[in-house]
């Protein structure tokens, strides 16, 4: 009964583009796009440069790594509230409450994710690739851009991941963000906010339109590798 | 193919810096409760000061004890909350300038049609409360330092019953908000204090009604301070004080008294009253 209701809720939020939904959707992908972005700016380099390099200690780092990969959400949370806090070292900056603290608390729960997942699969790709790229010149940090390049394909998935992980949240930026109206709410905090005044089928409606959201993105991913696939041979 | 990438990354960076810039406009934070928001009070009346005076509020919502706290840590302007011995200490700590009363409601006591406690109807929330510890019926706590929280405490010190008392299988205390509370009350079919309004407002009720209302011990008093800009130089205090003094003008107070949900009013204006 609740469930009929729930996807009549959410094909009436689709079919009225209602602008406060439309603007809750926006501000989640605006966050978590950007939040995959800059996890990617420096966690791709980041994870062939681990995938590439020997030095004591790396396996330690290896395995940080891979556990931060686990981080619960609102620890993540929690440590962007601390900094950013008037209260905290980062105080001065005035972002709490604000999108940019949502994009801050997403980005530490993706690089975990993009690092681990692109050294995992470059590292292979070293060994096999390593005497050819070295023969070209390209050693030490020269040849991340080729790496990088190379596998490509792999390493969106890697990014998919990320962005799941950081769609699907809600503790952090429930947190850092306030839940504002118009303002700092997403998706996943909106469907919270809905549950607690217990408005379940519309709850649930939000939740089929954001899995409806999610699975067009990795659609349109899955699309754009097979594609590129096919002419980069 | 370098070239490539450069522009691929300077896209990524200008996309990333472009998505977090912000919009230069005149707005101020208010940490305050879920019953205010929950209720849809702050959707009817914000509108109504931001055409007057043109600032956003944003409002954060969390229990009271936490709305204190975000007012303590300096990351709001203002706290509008619902718990008079707390916002005293806050002032008395030197975190906030002024209490102003604000409004007021009741909390009711919410319990399932079936009443295991055999209660409805009573009009001593004291001696029903008595009554569902003897019985040990199923009672669903906030246990988040909330104002309801707090209330909820209160009256069960004034009926006898603490520490070790409101320990057991019955009491459940959740650490979470209202709205959390009565949805876990409507699936256990157990007892809960509510604010009326978040009652109101509240759309999963199951087999959950009112079993307890009316009686003086449960007046709701809500209050707002403005956050000690000596203590915090980020407080935006002309903003925060606009906002407070057009609350508790009768412009305001009208806009509170005017909200309602199917006809019944949820908040009672009573600014002038002298010390609510």
């Amino acid at each position: 009964m609740d469930v009929t209701s729930a996807f009549a809720e959410a094909f009436s939020l689709i079919t009225r583009l209602d602008t406060g939904f439309l603007a809750i959707v926006g501000l989640s992908l605006r966050v978590t796009f950007t939040a995959v972005a800059l996890a990617a700016l420096v966690g791709l380099p980041l994870g062939a440069w681990l995938a590439m390099t020997r030095f004591p200690g790396r396996s330690v780092l290896v395995v940080a790594i891979n556990a931060l990969m686990g981080l619960p959400p609102v620890v993540a949370g929690l440590i962007v509230f601390l900094m950013l806090s008037r209260s905290g070292p980062l105080g001065g900056w005035g972002l709490l409450f604000t999108p940019a603290a949502m994009v801050m608390a997403q980005t530490l729960l993706v690089l975990p994710i993009v690092v681990s997942l692109t050294r995992a699969t470059l590292e292979e790709l070293w060994t096999e690739y390593r005497d050819h790229l070295t023969s070209l010149g390209l050693t030490g940090h020269r040849a991340i851009p080729t790496l990088l390049w190379d596998g490509r394909f792999a390493l969106a998935t890697g990014l998919l991941a990320g962005f799941g992980r950081a769609s699907a949240e809600v503790g952090a930026v429930l947190m850092v963000g306030g839940n504002i109206a118009h303002y700092t709410r997403t998706m996943t905090t909106a469907i919270a906010l809905e549950t607690s005044k217990g408005d379940l089928p519309l709850a649930l409606g939000l939740g089929i339109v954001l899995m409806t959201l999610t699975l067009a993105i990795n659609a349109a991913a899955y699309a754009a590798s097979r594609i590129g696939a096919r002419y980069a041979g | 193919m370098f070239n490539r990438r450069i522009v691929l990354s300077l896209a990524l960076a200008t996309f990333a810096s472009a998505a977090v810039a912000q919009t230069p406009e005149r707005f101020i934070v208010v940490s305050s409760t879920t019953s205010t928001t929950d209720s849809g009070l702050f959707n009817h009346i914000l509108p109504l000061f931001k055409a007057k005076s043109g600032i956003d509020v944003r409002v954060v919502s969390q229990g009271t004890g936490q709305a204190l706290d975000t007012g303590r840590r300096g990351d709001a302007d203002v706290v509008f909350v619902h718990a008079k011995p707390q916002e005293e200490k806050f002032i008395a700590d030197g975190f906030g300038v002024e209490r102003k009363p604000v409004m007021y409601n009741d909390f009711v006591l919410i319990g399932p049609k079936s009443d295991p406690a055999g209660i409805k109807g009573a009009t001593d929330i004291v001696a029903a409360l008595k009554t569902i510890q003897t019985k040990q019926a199923p009672f669903v706590s906030r246990g988040d330092k909330s104002g309801t929280h707090a209330a909820e405490l209160s009256l069960w010190k004034t009926a006898g019953i603490e520490g070790e008392q409101l320990k057991g299988a019955w009491y459940r205390e959740i650490g979470q908000g209202m709205g959390a509370a009565l949805n876990t009350a409507s699936a256990l079919n157990g007892y809960v204090l509510s604010d009326r309004a978040t009652w109101l407002n509240f759309k999963n009720r199951g087999e959950l009604a009112i079993v307890v209302e009316g009686d003086k011990r449960l007046f709701n008093q809500y209050g707002v301070i403005l956050v000690n800009p000596a203590k915090h130089t980020n407080v935006k205090a002309k903003d925060g004080q606009a906002f407070i003094d057009w609350l508790i003008s009768p412009e305001g107070q009208k806009a509170i008294g005017d909200y309602k949900i199917n006809g019944e009013v949820l908040f009672f204006p009573n600014a002038q009253q002298p010390g609510a």
